[in-house]
């Protein structure tokens, strides 16, 4: 089977890129293909790396209220035939705003104080239906 | 195979030949992960390659090669070039994981439907691209890009694969290399069409040059003239020579270059791929006949070559 195939990436103009870099290493120890890419992402540019990149998931780093632009990446991505892929967050969310943020599509929400652990094995079920699905076109 | 993934095959093929970027991304994919619809991609899209001209990049790491193809790109589209990068970067042979970063320095082309950049880890494969990173190149190219780069993995002496692939390669040095310059002479430097002396604003790039000349001026006089240039990537000085230069070489050497005739390539292709298959048999083979070589090699009485061939020639019989 293929390596799961993550983006790890930052939207908005939150430049605190550390916590990106140290989930994007632990991915990449356990053994996932990781595209990374600096802070201060547009969505559209997102959308057009997600899908130039065939990622499973996109994981997005979110520590100054850039949480609040999520449903429009989501919205972005479905409008760029890309629903099927997996979105999660990880950061400074709070509680009120999680329930938006799974409401517009994000499949988990990393609080502070999660493992590594906990992450790779989310990013792991969420990947697997969609290497399941690698023998259709 | 059913006939139901036989027509989503063809669909698929059909929507990346149309330009379709998510169906390359897909296909490719596919072709990376080995899946088993993808003889029959690379089947159907052989009558639409061969139109792309393909520009690979390659030299030690840092030199400046991210930052100088988005500098390329970046004069091809000024020359309304549609461009897709290929970009490869290692496996890390503990996990087989990897960080795939080379776009972070094109990130100037993140929003321009012009460009496709595709990274690509090498998966354990030595030589400076990945196992199928020659297939990947037929994608682009039978969806219709007009300009393939391809960027190896940070490159030292022996990772010269890029040469079987590109119709021009570009090998990227950085001035100041030294003893390092001398290091390179014997390998990459002997596959460079074009040599590129990057961050060409810093103090020693002259120097660089002129050994990189010299070295040049004791190869056989019927070796193609190789240019040397000087760039610097992060300002864009000398990248637009550099473009003229690619294209110039590419015209007045078209049969030399075109090392990508359907024949040779796909020789290439099987030799590569049987190698990595005799690797991965022999070294976990636990056959009386392997025990015996390792004994006599362990003993003097035979050296590895011997072994190898031997060991060979039994397979083969």
């Amino acid at each position: 089977m293929r390596p799961i195939k993550v983006l790890v990436t930052k939207i908005g103009l939150d430049g605190h890129d550390r916590g990106s870099r140290v989930v994007a290493a632990h991915l990449r120890d356990a053994g996932m293909e990781v595209v990374y890419t600096p802070p201060w992402q547009q969505i559209d540019a997102v959308v057009k790396l997600a899908m130039e990149e065939d990622v499973d998931v996109i994981g997005l780093s979110c520590l100054a209220t850039d949480h609040l632009l999520v449903p429009k990446l989501m919205h972005a991505l479905r409008d760029g035939g890309l629903a099927h892929v997996k979105v999660v967050v990880g950061g400074i969310v709070p509680d009120e705003d999680e329930v938006t943020l799974l409401d517009a599509g994000v499949s988990r929400v990393f609080h502070p104080g999660t493992s590594l652990d906990d992450i790779t094995e989310t990013i792991t079920d969420l990947a697997t239906l969609a290497l399941a699905n690698d023998e259709h076109p | 195979m059913s006939n139901a993934a036989n027509d989503d095959t063809a669909e698929l093929v059909q929507r990346l030949m149309d330009g379709q970027r998510a169906a390359l991304a897909r296909a490719i994919t596919h072709i990376e992960s080995g899946a088993s619809l993808a003889p029959r991609i690379l089947g159907a899209i052989q009558s639409a390659v061969g139109n792309a001209r393909v520009i690979g990049f390659t030299g030690a790491p840092g030199v400046g090669k991210s930052t100088l193809i988005n500098a390329v790109i970046r004069e091809l589209r000024k020359r309304n070039k549609s461009v897709a990068v290929a970009a490869v970067d290692p496996s890390s042979p503990i996990s087989g994981g990897a960080i795939l970063g080379d776009r972070v320095r094109m990130g100037e082309h993140g929003s321009d439907d012009g460009v496709f950049i595709r990274s690509i880890s090498s998966r354990g494969h030595l030589g400076g691209l990945s196992a199928t990173t020659a297939q990947v190149i037929d994608l682009m190219d039978a969806a219709g890009w007009d300009v393939v780069v391809i960027e190896t993995v940070g490159a030292g002496q022996s990772e010269v694969e890029i040469a079987q692939i590109a119709d021009i390669s570009v090998v990227v040095c950085a001035p100041g290399l030294g003893d390092d310059v001398q290091a390179i002479k014997a390998g990459i430097l002997e596959i460079a069409d074009v040599l590129v002396v990057n961050k060409a604003d810093q103090p020693l790039a002259d120097q660089t040059c002129k050994q990189l000349v010299a070295m040049l001026e004791l190869r056989h006089a019927d070796r193609r003239e190789v240019p040397v240039l000087t760039t610097v990537a992060t300002s864009g000085d000398g990248v637009e020579r550099l473009v003229k230069v690619i294209e110039q070489q590419y015209q007045e050497n078209v049969e030399a270059t075109r090392v990508r005739g359907p024949v040779q390539r796909f020789q290439y292709l099987i030799a590569n791929a049987a190698g990595r298959q005799l690797q991965e048999q022999l070294a976990t083979s636990s056959e009386k006949a392997m025990h015996d070589m390792c004994a006599r090699v362990s003993r003097g009485e035979l050296s590895v070559d011997s072994a190898a061939r031997s060991l060979l020639e039994a397979m083969l019989r």
